[in-house]
């Protein structure tokens, strides 16, 4: 027992150690963005690695990767059209988390958002033949309702029974795509498809090519960027200033951080819940409804390859804020585009994988910090 | 205790530095054998990383550290658990849902994998009875009080063969009578030859239990291994703040004005659905300061949670003036200026994350001149945190600093800026001054006493009896959810007896002199 006591650390060869610290300050401003790129870099070399491995050559394919997504005038507008309904999904994300409701829904209400807008035109709500200034803003809002309505039930649910929102608005995801199926096999099918006929064009946002067309510009022949990038933007600074600006923000903050001290300084939580969730529901309805009129054309199946819960992820990755979501959305639309240039599926799913986990993991250097200490023979004896 | 017993622990020149301050410059610390060694601090004074250290916690950036005579370098808890050295925390390390023997067990190598659980409770129950420390091993953690459930985790350490125990803080989550229990513990333990260091701030409990004391300011020791016999509490505080402390408070007469708090017959539960208050009546005039004494968990929580509209009652009512309290939302009640300052600084009082600021604009960002429109003006905000901060002495890097940085001291500095600032007529102080060093006692208590004079209700509610009995104009005394009874005069006798359950009635007359007068 005695000599146990006596604890000494003879490890030979040894001659510093790493240890693991909490860091009981602040991190410095600069080390966030830093970390940020070193978690890029290390990601692209595990990627590159597994793609060697596989037999394919990093260095080429991250070329290629780079040039369908920026390479060209023409390809940036392809990821950008890509980026818009993830901008929604973001920040939709991104306010209900900063109240710590975790809204996993984001893709039912995008779906209901495609339903919403659609409705519009093949209800119809607008008579047939209005002017697009009739037809887009209506179309707009009530996809917005729609996705609103899809956030009000399990925030409602949330606020008045305690029901966990992760399971609710998991589980009223499909149900939304149920939904949207159910009109699309019945009512709204034409000829016999599972799609509905193509919209008016007074219906559809305006798109880069649109303007081609119209002035002209062979610059601009063919784009696909739409007008839905301007809503996406314009509704990304609105949040910005809602959750950092005004009141109602800074208590969505503070019960987010603590919900006793908000109830403590009178905050009706209760409502903020389901204000959150109606209003988490109408910018990511905002979403499928801008989606549909600006690219799908049409009401139809499959119009999300997730981009609910990429949304998710997206407000994770920006820290949850709004502005941020606009570039992490612009890059993870390139690495879509990326990745259909080099593989239908799995090496791009796997590299933006990776992505997610080497950023989530160096989160870690945010909170810990690691000391190198050097073992002197004088403590080794 | 005598001079010659050996030493069994010598830290020297321990250092440690932390970013931005050195919480240990050159400390000496010996500890011998069958001793009570108290370590004596204000917050931040670096006892807790001096002990941290010896425990095996943190590694000093220098200095060395004697075990028995032998030199040891701890790399974690474990490796001085082995050396005979247990720290017992200020918040418990146990798993509410097992029993005391399975926690006492955790971790350990024996029991292998069949648990035989029986030959383990008798084992503990044997080294609970020598030790006197009595607790059912088989009992599950969640049914004991917080005294038994210290008494688990000296168990736990003892059963691992520590003789040395660090104790920190341990008497701040404990009744006046489970301390005495535990006092007596410690003293046959260290009859037994266990050596302990009792790391405290209160003066009153190290004169009473240390045999020597060490004290620490800022990092360095200003009294080393001093004979506890002969010290004056007086003296001890001044070593620990650097300067004479008041401890009378010079306090005007009462004048006391018109009711600002009325509570009428509440009943209210607990969280756990047990009825918490069944029958309170008192009432706060303005210019005065009304105590409510009690053993901890006598419905004294639940009492200021009803009044600040944070729990439902069940019947009765609560008004101040012409507000009725138990209806208003609770922002009404914040507009009116009835301020709380809440047992739970840091899961009621302050949310974590957010910056000071945000802190101390809790309870009137939505009011003129921070309220702008449906925003905020940020630059009012900063201007009322920035003149807050040097108005109550926060001391902090930055305004933006998360509170969650912020030392004991400082976050209360924080919360009783943002109440008293925003307080007209009546504040609910719920432990002020709870965990917090002498000195700034002192200044908390000054400022509950200059809301008094300026016309100002206030409810004080508090387990420390010497701080009611000076503060305080009248003082209820509260057991099991009733008001046993009121004093005018402080009278420690009479409150100690309904703290026990005593109606005030029933208490017989002292034959000695007796203030007349007093009427529950």
């Amino acid at each position: 027992m005695e000599k146990q006591a006596v604890i000494q650390q003879k490890r030979k060869g040894f001659h510093f150690r790493l240890q693991v610290e909490e860091r009981s300050d602040e991190p410095p401003k600069w080390l966030s963005p830093l970390l940020t790129v070193l978690a890029l870099v290390v990601a692209f070399a595990i990627a590159g690695i597994l793609i060697a491995l596989v037999g394919g050559d990093p260095i080429y394919t991250y070329s290629r990767m780079w040039k369908a997504a920026f390479g060209t005038w023409f390809a940036f507008s392809d990821s950008l059209t890509k980026a818009i309904p993830l901008i929604f999904c973001g920040v939709a994300c991104s306010l209900a988390f900063h109240m710590k409701i975790w809204n996993i829904g984001a893709e039912g209400q995008f779906f209901l958002g495609a339903f919403g807008a659609s409705l519009v035109v093949l209800a119809p709500i607008v008579p047939k033949g209005s002017s697009s200034w009739v037809y887009i803003p209506t179309m707009m809002l009530s996809g917005m309702i729609f996705g609103a309505l899809w956030g009000f039930i399990p925030g409602y649910l949330k606020a008045k029974l305690g029901v966990n929102e992760i399971i609710s608005t998991l589980m009223l995801n499909y149900v939304a795509v149920a939904w949207n199926n159910f009109f699309l096999f019945g009512k709204w099918s034409y000829q016999g498809f599972q799609m509905s006929e193509k919209f008016p064009k007074e219906a559809l946002l305006l798109r880069l090519s649109d303007i081609a067309k119209k002035y002209n510009i062979k610059a601009l022949q063919g784009m696909a960027l739409h007008l839905g990038i301007i809503f996406a933007l314009v509704t990304a600074i609105i949040m910005y200033f809602v959750i950092y600006k005004s009141k109602w923000g800074y208590e969505i903050k503070l019960t987010g951080d603590n919900p006793n001290a908000a109830k403590y300084a009178g905050i009706n939580i209760m409502r903020n819940t389901i204000l959150v969730m109606a209003l988490s529901g109408a910018i990511a309805g905002l979403a499928g409804a801008s989606e549909i009129s600006g690219v799908v054309k049409r009401f139809q199946g499959s119009i999300s390859p997730g981009y609910g819960y990429t949304g998710v992820i997206i407000a994770w990755l920006s820290k949850l804020n709004p502005l941020m979501t606009i570039p992490v959305s612009i890059f993870f639309g390139g690495l879509i585009i990326a990745g259909r240039e080099i593989q239908p599926s799995g090496i791009p799913k796997m590299i933006q994988g990776i992505i997610l986990v080497c950023l989530i993991s160096f989160d870690f250097f945010l909170h810990y910090r690691i000391r190198i200490s050097r073992i002197s023979a004088f403590a080794e004896e | 205790m005598s001079d010659d017993s050996p030493f069994v622990v010598e830290m020297k020149k321990i250092t440690k530095k932390f970013p931005g301050l050195t919480a240990n410059d050159n400390v000496d610390f010996h500890l011998r054998k069958g001793e009570i060694h108290a370590l004596l601090g204000e917050n931040g004074a670096g006892k807790s990383t001096l002990m941290n250290i010896l425990a095996g916690l943190y590694e000093p950036n220098s200095g060395e550290i004697y075990v028995k005579g032998q030199q040891v370098r701890f790399r974690s808890p474990r490796d001085a658990i082995k050396a005979g050295i247990g720290m017992i925390h200020q918040h418990f390390m146990l798993v509410p849902t097992q029993t005391v023997t399975e926690n006492i067990l955790l971790g350990l190598d024996e029991p292998k994998f069949i648990m035989n659980l029986s030959k383990y409770d008798e084992i503990i129950r044997q080294l609970g009875i020598e030790n006197n420390l009595i607790v059912d091993p088989t009992a599950y953690i969640w049914q004991l009080s917080v005294g038994e459930q210290q008494r688990v985790e000296i168990l736990k350490m003892l059963y691992r063969g520590c003789d040395i125990l660090i104790m920190d803080e341990p008497t701040a989550v404990l009744a006046p009578q489970e301390i005495d229990v535990l006092f007596n513990t410690l003293r046959s333990m260290t009859e037994k030859g266990k050596s302990i260091i009792f790391i405290s701030h209160k003066l009153n409990e190290i004169l009473e239990i240390a045999d020597r004391v060490t004290v620490l300011r800022r990092g360095k020791v200003t009294a080393a291994d001093m004979p506890i016999e002969g010290v004056t509490k007086e003296e001890l505080a001044s070593l620990m703040v650097g300067r004479e402390v008041i401890f009378n408070i010079d306090k005007s007469a009462c004048h006391a004005g018109e009711p600002v708090l009325i509570v009428e017959n509440v009943y209210a539960e607990n969280d756990k659905g047990l009825p918490a208050l069944k029958g309170v009546s008192l009432q706060v005039c303005a210019g005065e300061i009304v105590g409510i004494a009690g053993v901890a968990g006598n419905g004294q929580r639940e009492l200021a949670e009803v009044i600040a509209g944070l729990r439902k009652i069940q019947s009765g009512s609560i008004r101040s003036k012409d507000l009725d309290l138990t209806k208003v939302p609770i922002k009404k009640a914040i507009e009116e200026g009835i301020a709380y300052i809440p047992e739970d600084r840091h899961h009621v009082g302050t949310a974590p994350n957010l910056s000071v600021v945000d802190n101390l604009i809790m309870k009137n960002y939505d009011q003129c001149p921070i309220s702008k429109g449906i925003g905020m003006d940020e630059g009012a905000a900063r201007a009322y945190a920035e003149s807050l901060k040097d108005e109550y002495d926060i001391i902090v890097p930055s305004i933006d600093t998360p509170v969650r940085l912020l030392s004991g001291g400082n976050l209360q500095r924080v919360i009783l800026a943002r109440e008293l600032s925003n307080m007209k007529s009546l504040l609910i102080a719920v432990q002020p001054t709870r965990g917090l060093d002498v000195g700034a006692i002192e200044g908390i208590q000054r400022m509950l006493l200059k809301q008094r004079e300026s016309g100002g209700g206030v409810l004080l509610i508090s387990e420390e009896l010497e701080e009611l009995v000076s503060l305080s104009d009248r003082i209820y005394v509260m057991y099991e959810g009733q008001i046993m009874g009121e004093v005018h005069d402080g009278d420690i006798r009479k409150i100690g007896l309904m703290m026990t359950g005593t109606r005030l009635e029933d208490i017989p007359e002292e034959k000695t002199e007796v203030t007349e007068g007093e009427k529950a």
